[in-house]
């Protein structure tokens, strides 16, 4: 595919000129471009795609604004499809959707972004120290490491043999400080490896086999981790409407999950979070690691501001980096926000194609876009042997906040796991706000053994006891409203005190404080057991007659409202517990 | 510069011309009519031989006969500090009887997008003098914070309101308004300006005029218009802007205009599909740089049709800025001004600018509470409602309480009462003192006792 690509019998240089201009959308004629190709679109050479070829017209999208580019302007041909560098140097990264380091930029144009720039995505002349795995005479496979470097404290960078290139090495160089233009491997048939490689991004690149996902990706967020956990390669959509906390979950999650690598796609939304993550990150610790948070991550920003074809390569861009460290043997998260910014750029450019809408003007292949992009999820044993995953987390921001718009209703046929923010939720200040009733994880089956094998023998149960006891909440709400709690049977209005337990102590997260921000799986798991364990201790004392005021002004649930917060947590419930059983035979001691 | 009179028709505010040759992208286009008047447009498509201009101030009159000028360069205004004090049209003509800007710079009306990496956090309070914005929705240097209103409402009178407060704490440094009217009746621009000039903030802001007789098209220019002036008077005099626009919906109508005349496949309701990403190409221009000392700060206003939420304008809004203050029409209903809605309103900056250091160690705490407590407190009307006031409980009935007098004295302000962010914070903890102690979870005994004690006169405990 690859060597199709590179080596194929296409011209080189080849010239044409610009027939019309609307908007991103250049067409040129006397062209002989492949489709998808890149083109250099005018005098500064502004970098294309070629997204269409309609007889002697070549229609392509271009990365960068357009304004004052004339017909009659040249048009050339790369001979490339849009490539991503891979290799040292992008962890830590931010770039534009095109892989375009963003400092560098800055550096070339100052603070706004100017047009016509070109900068490679990982520095060519940057030493890196070449630590050998193989050797002279050695077999080298499709996309086995031929030695790594340390990209930074925590992270070994293997060097890997393209997905397309194998041989035996003829030569190899030692241990030393190269950069990644330096060949560092030869093989017995001509191909070379360097510490870096280009990888087109719109092809996935190629593993030996996709597993079954069954171990959590464990996000420190209780209602994320026990009602609705995502799998390791799995797939998450968290829709919602503006201010609902789509961005603040996201980067909750780039920040707290247990993968070795993050890659954050700000599609087509603010500046300003951008530079939040790039101004907090360095300073936070990667709890993985220990390391600097930053050291883990690579930012890709492409704001609602900046060109909206770049916008439709990001999400390209960043999952073609999230294979490659998977093809490492790493753990990934990608987290997309938001892919209805994404959506829009395919709209956007598709109405300047004059193409057939479809649904709301969004066009056919939406549905098909959204599919082999979470397609690109998965944990993978690698063509190098090694096991490594992606996991997709996408924000879906549906207009007026209506779940049963084209994106995200395309996007839950997809992904299987679902967040459902709600604005009732983020408006009454609970967070994460979201929905217990609406959202679901289908991966829940498959990592209900592995939670009981690691974390408690009771975890199912106890989860679905929680659940019921929503469930019924949400029943019992409706009668509330017309007769008032007063009204209900003492077990019915217990069951409503514990649901808000259950809401405000162990749903609700406080996401800035120290503490409460991340509970590790055993807390999680404590913490929803001492609740159910309170109920259940009740309802028995309900039962044997004990009224149920009493119950509710024991100290033990006082203190279970508090425990979340508290460093020593694990011993602080064990206590609490104690006091939960002396509490209730002493009531029951009283009747 | 080329100039054709090859135009074979006029649509809406469209023209289309042939035999055209290598015309640029966007470039800028005077049109010189019959009977002498000029026009002015841009260039929206262009192929080898046939060009779409869209005319900023209407097609009308134009005919064949017209002479169209390219000018081979996008559309720049001139911009000098000469500026400040000054009305202009919405193309950026004086007004005021005034004599011509002497340029200090030509800049593209588009502006450039702020390289993300270059971006400073915006973390400096903006007092407003509104108890509602600063003490529960602070404003922040460089944030896009709009107003939703509803036709009717005195949001104007608000927006003016802010515009005459407006100051940073501990501060001395070069601070000026720019006012963007889109589509606004005369008399709203007279008593804006009228404002202005009695209060002597047009001395250091300035105004850009397109009234609702003016031609529609223009107010796709006047905001890009202004911003640039913003950013041009921020980034290089080293001044805070704050830019009011209103109103955005009228934005937005002419927006959906072009895209009609241009039989575009439109989007929700009617719109065009690409209104997000001209929104944010105008809200995104506001913010601060690393290593300047000037900010951008907007407060859009816009009304919502049918006071939707949900409609496309405020939606779209709502995804791109940081935050919303929400005019409501109950509040306004029940006399209270300015009638913000604090619950469904949100700063998304608010935590970064407030504290200690900032404006008070309790400012969140306060505000977190009585966020909590008039939450309640309307839950709790509603429920009345059904089962009345009689069954509820002591504690209850003071949340009832609470909520009207959070209304009345915290939210409610008269429209030239400027108060310190500290009498604010004050207030909400005299309204505070009124609940049951032993219910206030979001504060901590410390600020209890520092903050709250004093307008104490007795215990105060639930039953
Ligand atoms: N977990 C949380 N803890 C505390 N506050 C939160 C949390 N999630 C969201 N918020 C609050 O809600 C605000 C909006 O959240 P966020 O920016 O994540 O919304 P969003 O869904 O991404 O909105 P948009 O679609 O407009 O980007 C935040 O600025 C913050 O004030
Ligand atoms: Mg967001």
């Amino acid at each position: 595919m690859l060597l199709e690509l590179t080596c194929g019998v296409i011209n080189l240089e080849n010239k044409g000129t610009i027939y019309r201009i609307s908007g991103p959308v250049v067409t040129a004629t006397n062209i002989d471009a492949k489709m998808n190709e890149l083109v250099r679109v005018g005098k500064e050479g502004l970098f294309g795609e070629v997204i269409e070829i309609d007889y002697d017209k070549t229609i392509i999208q271009v990365y960068e604004d357009t304004s004052l580019l004339k017909p009659g302007d040249e048009v050339t041909t790369t001979g490339m499809p849009l490539s991503v560098d891979l290799g040292p140097g992008l962890l830590g990264s931010i770039y534009d959707g095109v892989q375009r380091p963003l400092p560098k930029l800055s550096v070339l144009m100052g603070e706004f972004i100017k047009r016509g720039a070109e900068a490679p995505g990982i520095d060519r002349e940057k030493k890196w120290k070449f630590f050998p795995l193989k050797k002279k005479g050695d077999i080298v496979n499709y996309g086995e490491a031929i030695g790594y470097v340390d990209e930074n404290e925590h992270t070994k960078h293997f060097i890997m043999s393209p997905p397309n290139i194998t041989g035996t090495i003829i030569e190899i160089l030692e241990e030393g400080d190269y950069t990644v233009e330096e060949v560092l491997c030869k093989l017995d048939n001509g191909a070379v490896i360097k510490m870096y490689q280009r990888w087109p991004v719109k092809v996935p690149r190629p593993f030996k086999d996709k597993m079954m996902p069954n171990v959590p990706l464990v996000t420190g967020k209780r209602i994320i981790d026990v009602l609705f956990p995502l799998a390791k390669g799995g797939t998450a959509a968290i829709p919602g409407p503006f201010g609902s906390g789509k961005t603040v979950t996201q980067q909750q999650l780039a920040k707290w999950s247990d993968t070795k690598v993050v890659v954050y796609i700000g599609c087509g939304e603010r500046g300003n979070e951008m530079i939040d993550v790039l101004t907090e990150f360095p300073k936070l610790v990667d709890p993985v690691t220990g390391g600097p948070l930053m050291n883990r991550t690579v930012l890709i920003a492409n704001t609602s501001n900046m060109p909206v074809a770049a916008r439709e390569a990001s999400i390209y861009t960043g999952i073609t980096i999230a294979e490659y460290y998977r093809d490492m043997g790493y753990d990934v998260a990608l987290m997309a926000d938001s892919t209805s910014r994404w959506a829009e750029a395919m709209r956007e450019i598709s109405s300047r194609l004059e193409e057939m809408p479809g649904e709301e003007g969004y066009p056919a292949y939406l549905s098909s876009r959204l599919s082999s992009f979470y397609e690109r999820a998965g944990i993978v044993v690698t063509l190098g042997g090694k096991i490594g995953s992606v996991t997709v987390i996408g924000a879906v921001s549906p207009p007026g906040g209506d779940f049963s718009e084209p994106v995200v209703q395309n996007t839950l046929r997809i992904t299987k796991t679902f967040w459902a923010l709600d604005s009732n939720l983020s408006q009454k200040r609970h967070f994460p706000s979201i929905n217990w009733l609406e959202s679901y994880s289908l991966y829940y089956d498959s990592l209900k053994e592995w939670f009981e094998s690691k974390i408690s023998v009771d975890w199912d149960r106890t989860r679905a006891e929680a659940m019921e006891i929503l469930q019924k909440e949400a029943e019992l709400q409706e009668i509330v409203q017309l007769v008032g709690a007063d009204a209900l049977p003492p077990d019915q209005q217990f069951l409503l005190e514990i649901s808000r337990m259950i809401r405000e102590i162990f749903l609700q997260q406080d996401s800035y404080h120290e503490v409460d921000e991340f509970h590790s799986l055993k807390r999680q798991f404590s913490l929803l057991n001492a609740i159910i364990r309170f109920s259940r201790l009740g309802n028995n004392a309900i039962e044997n007659g004990v009224e149920i005021d009493k119950i509710i002004k024991l100290e033990s649930k006082a203190e279970i409202s508090k425990v979340r917060y508290r460093k020593d947590f694990e011993s602080k419930i064990g206590s609490i517990n104690e006091t939960m059983s002396k509490e209730f035979k002493a009531l029951l001691g009283e009747e | 510069m080329k100039e054709y009179k090859t135009i074979t028709s006029v649509t809406g505010p469209l023209i289309f011309l042939e035999n055209t040759e290598n015309i640029g992208y966007g470039e800028y286009v005077k049109i010189n009519l019959s009977d002498g008047s000029v026009k002015r447009g841009q260039v929206l498509d262009t192929s080898g031989s046939r060009v779409v201009v869209q005319v900023f101030e209407g097609t009308r009159n134009i005919d064949k006969n017209a002479y169209v000028k390219f000018s081979g360069d996008v559309l720049k205004i001139p911009v000098a500090y000469d500026m400040l004090g000054r009305v202009f049209s919405g193309s950026g003509d004086p007004l005021d009887g005034g004599p011509k800007v002497i340029p200090e710079a030509r800049l593209d009306i588009n502006g450039l997008p702020i390289n993300p990496y270059k971006r400073a956090p915006p973390h400096e309070f903006i007092q407003t003098g509104v108890s509602a914005i600063d003490g529960m929705n602070s404003l922040i240097r460089g944030q896009k914070l709009p107003i939703f209103s509803g036709s009717g409402l005195p949001h104007n009178q608000l927006a003016l309101q802010i515009a005459r407060q407006a100051t940073v704490l501990d501060c001395t440094e070069s601070f000026a308004v720019i006012f963007v009217a889109m589509g606004i009746t005369e008399e709203e621009a007279k008593y804006f300006i009228s404002d202005f000039e009695k209060t002597g903030a047009l001395e250091r802001g300035i105004v850009f005029l397109n009234l609702a007789s003016d031609p529609s098209i223009e107010r796709l220019i006047v905001p890009r218009i202004a911003l640039t002036t913003a950013e041009f008077f921020a980034f290089n005099y080293d001044m805070h802007m704050l830019v009011i626009m209103t109103d955005m919906t009228n934005y937005c109508e002419a927006l959906r205009e072009i895209g009609s005349a241009r039989e575009e496949v439109p989007g929700r309701r009617g719109y065009p599909g690409y209104m997000y990403t001209d929104l944010a190409s105008i809200y995104e221009r506001a913010g601060r740089i690393e290593g300047k000392n000037g900010s951008v700060t907007q407060v859009p206003i816009l009304t919502m049709p049918g006071d939707d939420i949900t409609h496309p304008i405020p939606d779209l809004s709502g995804y791109i800025t940081e935050g919303q203050i929400i005019v409501s029409r109950d509040l306004e209903r029940k006399g209270v001004y300015p009638p913000i809605d604090v619950l469904p309103s949100l700063s998304r900056l608010m935590s970064k600018g407030i504290g200690k250091d900032r404006t008070r160690e309790d400012h969140k705490s306060v505000s977190d509470q009585l966020y909590a407590a008039y939450a309640e407190g309307k839950d709790l009307r509603g429920i009345v409602s059904i089962v009345g006031k009689e069954s509820l409980s002591k504690s209850d009935k003071l949340f009832l309480d609470f909520a009207d007098n959070f209304e009345r004295n915290f939210v409610a302000q008269k429209s030239n009462e400027n108060r310190g962010i500290q009498t604010t914070l004050d207030i909400g903890w005299e309204i505070l003192s009124k609940l049951p102690e032993d219910k206030l979870l979001r504060v901590s005994d410390e600020l209890i006792e520092k903050y709250m004690r004093r307008f104490m006169n007795a215990p105060n405990k639930t039953d």
